[in-house]
């Protein structure tokens, strides 16, 4: 038999690929074979594209007890506890079927998290979509968040933070990254691995349906307009048996009776075999008769091949099966013995005592084919750094400006989105969404956590390498800006087709950058995921990596908010202002241009920024804090006023670089220089903070007091707003819920 | 005192509601298997929220069946304080210890925020703390909380003056504006007939300590402790 290109195309194969399997195999694979090779070579699985570049990041350090490789990170945050972590995307199918794709998506970042044997406590997301006046993007929205509320909110995990960004290159390809921490003992982190020769491998949750065959083939795609005929490789989720699940393997892991566990995510029951065999150098043989079916006359390619959620893959030490079993009973689950280890590191697959499929399980995993794809700079990118600010005409009065962009949906309050989350359970959330990173206690310790997970796809798309290494900055900077020390991050980074050279190149760029600026900030990455093909008709997303960062707080009573806090505190401006309006939030609400070159930025000087904010935060000093980000110092003094009823009055240094040009104002209020930080203080203690600035060498400007009902700005003594805080906090606040509430009406 | 947590499989604020009454409380606190038939010798019962059977059919419909509400039943038929919190206000709705039903929220959305309830009336086990009139600052986390009976129903309960907590501004005023999810008369919470037994929407565990946004929900739990401690309830076990 020799296999035709078109089913070698439908397998998502290459000729040369396939030629490696028979050499592999030494034979012409079986049709269980091939599909079996299909989903772990594809690029969601193996990282074939990817993986050499990943190779250079930093993952190890003091405090990192996992690092890539395993079904998340872990690093200590003292007290014999470890904070288990990852972020992962599900964008392909989100923008199939959004409810479902985003709920999934929770489902399967859960299932990493557990399955280290840590409680989940809590989960981020970091969303991106087309501009909300499409109809499509529209639906693609309120599923997402329906989908993401609908399954954390069953499971009972908070969803405490996130960051939702805008731009037309994800109509076709919205972004789902979904990132979840748990809390683990540290000496009792459980792995996926398959070891002892003899030892039972059990199944146990749902049963195994038709649903999302291939889905990780799909994922190594574009799209084109037959995309929604993927709906069938879309899973359904069911948070009911995840949260059973979830309790059960809790338990069960507290018995000692595990020799390890992984959920079956991508490539299901495929990817989970093969890949615990060859964590733990041994071979794992199951029959697919004793799986569970939830359909009658599935073939063993199609179980093997199903991508059913919540379902988990466990080895059992031999003589600890009726323990196990009878805890999963417990929870009405239903734990089935379908194979064991074996010596061999093969993995064999029988039907009804018939081996189908027999493969070496390193062939699938480590020996998978791994590609160093010929990269090259984009043709765009010289001309999109150019950046004349002549060329736009004047720019309209500063009080439009400021209105615009606080209404502007990046900008905007999206409390519409995290009302729907359910963001107190596990009564742990000391900062909720909206006020900064994301903050939760640790019940039994002192300390607290603060997550933040941030990337900005203009900064990436107008120079990758510089846009990476701000992504680290901001996510890093905002969790300081908590008072967290920055421990430890993961990434997501979203890209679109690797065979294209200039999408290569700024994937590579972008992991050097992210490189780069981790290793200056001392933070290592422990894990995270690469999402590649994200095109429709050609056309790929802004490069978007995500980086989810997790700080320590040493005392969860000293937590800073970004809001201000007392009537007469002091604004100070940390940091300074620069002439770099390229990539902002500015040029593309006002002018409609992603141009320029993204901010700069000084590692050095952002790591003792950071340090500053630290010991800020915990000396009790900093009262708030909130990081200067989208629209600049302008919509960070209003967004510090938001929610206080507190205004504020302030005189913002001009920035002599930007020259006296009718963009001299603009500059001021709304560069998004990096490393800067609006604080606020008590009055009397401005001296202090100065000193510990000067002795960390950050720049540090009074720039006026908290206090009134209007947010007044003057640069260098001049006024350019004056705006009445209700009216400026209204625009800001029902911006997002506006282009729903208005449908509504209409339907 | 001991406090009896009950889980049901997809229970989610179990944890909660027991560190509220162990750590925060500092009374003994247990957790019960809704496989259970003994409530372990229980001062006060809460059924805590979450998604009980994952609410699947309705919310709260499977839960009523399970072995262990036979024994929460016939504890408060005895007189013992049982608290139904959210999902657990559900739970007792289906099983008939509350009368009314849920439907979704008006918003047609998961809705959680903090809101605003003012205490009604103060002779309950749980809120025999309070003054009357105190309005607490207290979340919900649901998706149907708007409150339905039919209209005789509700006249009963008013005039019973079973109606226990009420959506309110935050000087108390009993307004449409204040109604988070359209529940009829702002009905935020009631009480049985006997009035040991109350359900509420708003999640009083998650408001027990500053450092998570409010303590305001201390009171319902610091009320029931007082109130067996003065020998003010028939022992239920």
């Amino acid at each position: 038999m020799t296999i035709a290109d078109d089913v070698l195309q439908q397998h998502g194969l290459t000729r040369e690929e396939y030629q490696r399997v028979l050499e592999m195999l030494g034979r012409e694979p079986t049709m269980t074979e091939l599909g079996i090779f299909s989903v772990m070579w594809s690029e969601h699985c193996s990282y074939k594209s990817s993986r050499v570049h990943l190779k250079t990041l930093p993952t190890t350090g003091k405090r990192v007890l996992q690092g890539p490789g395993e079904n998340a990170g872990a690093v200590d945050i003292g007290d014999g506890l470890a904070a288990v972590f990852k972020i992962e995307s599900h964008n392909h199918p989100s923008f199939i079927e959004p409810y479902q794709g985003a709920a999934t998506g929770v489902g399967g970042i859960i299932r990493d998290i557990f399955t280290m044997g840590a409680r989940p406590i809590a989960l981020l997301n970091s969303l991106r979509f087309g501009p909300l006046e499409e109809p499509l993007v529209r639906r693609t929205f309120a599923g997402v968040v329906a989908g993401i509320a609908g399954y954390g909110n069953s499971i009972g995990i908070p969803t405490v933070g996130g960051e939702i960004g805008f731009d037309e290159s994800y109509i076709g390809n919205p972004l789902v990254n979904v990132f979840c921490l748990g809390i683990a003992r540290a000496d009792e982190i459980i792995k996926g691995v398959a070891s002892g020769a003899g030892n039972a491998v059990y199944y146990v949750g749902a049963k195994t349906g038709r649903d999302g065959i291939h889905g990780a083939t799909m994922a190594s795609a574009e799209f084109d307009e037959t995309s929604a005929e993927k709906r069938p490789a879309v899973q359904v989720g069911d948070p009911f048996m995840e949260k059973l699940l979830l309790e059960a393997c809790l338990e069960v892991m507290k018995t000692d009776a595990l020799i390890g566990i992984q959920d079956m995510g991508a490539a299901g029951l495929t990817c989970s075999t093969c890949e615990m065999g060859a964590r733990g150098g041994a071979g794992v043989e199951i029959d697919v008769s004793l799986v569970p079916q939830r359909e009658t006359g599935m073939t063993p390619y199609e179980i093997m091949l199903s991508e059913s959620q919540e379902r988990m893959l466990l080895v059992v030490k031999q003589g600890r099966e009726g323990e196990v079993e009878r805890i999963f009973e417990k929870w009405d689950l239903h734990a089935v013995r379908i194979g064991q280890v074996t010596p061999d590191r093969r993995m064999r697959v029988k039907n009804q005592g018939a081996v189908v499929a027999e493969i070496p399980t390193a062939s699938l995993t480590d020996e998978a084919p791994l590609y160093r794809r010929p990269m090259a700079e984009p043709a765009y990118l010289a001309e999109a750094q150019q950046l004349s600010l002549a060329s736009l005409g004047a720019p309209p009065p500063a009080s439009e400006v400021f209105r615009r962009l606080l209404a502007s949906p990046g900008i905007a309050s999206k409390r519409w989105v995290y009302r729907q989350y359910d963001h107190m359970v596990r009564t742990n959330t000391l900062v909720f969404p909206g006020m900064g990173a994301g903050v939760v206690r640790v019940k039994g310790t002192h300390r607290a956590l603060a997550l933040s997970v941030d990337g900005n796809g203009r900064f990436v798309y107008l120079d990758p390498f510089a846009g990476a290494q701000l992504a680290v900055a901001e996510a890093a900077r905002n969790v300081a800006c908590a008072g967290g020390q920055p421990i430890g991050a993961t990434n997501c980074l979203n890209f679109g087709n690797p065979e294209r050279p200039e999408i290569m190149w700024q994937f590579a760029r972008t992991v050097e950058g992210i490189g780069a600026a981790c290793r200056a900030l001392d933070i290592p990455i422990t894990g995270g995921n690469v999402s590649l093909y994200n095109e429709t008709d050609g056309k790929a997303i802004l490069p978007t990596p995500v980086l989810g960062v997790v700080g320590l707080i040493e005392d969860a009573a000293s937590v800073a908010r970004r809001a201000f806090r007392s009537e007469g505190d002091a604004i100070v401006l940390l940091g300074e202002t620069r002439d770099e309006l390229g990539g902002s939030e500015y040029l593309k609400v006002i002018h409609g241009l992603v141009r320029g070159a993204p901010p700069r930025l000084d590692l050095e000087h952002e790591a003792a920024l950071q340090r500053l904010l630290v010991k800020g935060v915990a000396d009790g000093l900093v009262r708030s804090a909130h990081d200067c980000a989208e629209g600049g110092l302008a919509v960070t003094l209003a967004e510090c006023c938001f929610d206080t009823g507190l205004g504020a009055d302030a005189d913002i240094p001009a920035v002599v670089e930007a020259g006296l040009t009718p963009f001299h104002d603009v500059t001021a209020l709304f560069s998004e220089s990096a490393s800067r930080v609006v604080v606020s203080i008590d009055a009397g203690r401005t001296a202090e903070l100065q000193a510990l600035a000067a002795e960390s060498a950050v720049p540090a400007t009074m720039v006026g007091r908290v206090g009134g009902n209007r947010i007044r700005v003057a640069v260098a003594g001049r006024g350019v707003l004056d705006e009445p805080l209700g009216e400026a906090e209204r625009f800001w606040s029902d911006a997002i819920g506006n282009y729903f509430e208005s449908q509504r009406a209409i339907a | 005192m001991k406090f009896a947590v009950v889980v049901f499989p997809g229970s989610n604020c179990d944890h909660d509601a027991y560190h509220a009454a162990r750590h925060v409380l500092g009374q003994e606190a247990a957790f019960v298997w809704h496989k259970d038939t003994s409530l372990l010798g229980a001062d006060v019962v809460i059924l805590p929220g979450g998604f009980a059977h994952g609410d699947y059919l309705r919310t709260g419909a499977i839960a009523r069946f399970s072995p262990i509400m036979q024994e929460v039943r016939r504890f408060a038929e005895a007189g013992g304080p049982v608290l139904g919190i959210c999902n657990g206000f559900q739970v007792l709705l289906e099983a008939g210890l509350l009368p009314g039903a849920m439907l979704r929220n008006r918003s047609v959305r998961f809705q959680c925020e903090h809101v605003f309830v003012k205490v009604e009336h103060t002779d309950t086990p749980f809120t025999s703390g309070c003054l009357p009139g105190r309005v607490l600052r207290i979340p919900i986390a649901h998706g149907e909380g708007n409150y339905y009976a039919e209209p005789e129903v509700i006249d009963g309960l008013e005039k019973n003056r079973q109606v226990i907590f009420r959506y309110a501004t935050a000087a108390g005023a009993v307004t449409p504006d204040a109604n988070p999810n359209g529940s009829v008369n702002n009905i935020a919470g009631l009480c049985s007939d006997a009035r040991n037994v109350v359900g509420l929407m708003p999640h009083p565990e998650r408001a027990c300590e500053l450092a998570v946004g409010s303590v305001d929900g201390l009171v319902l739990l610091e009320s029931v402790v007082a109130s067996i401690s003065q020998g003010a309830l028939a022992t239920a076990r």
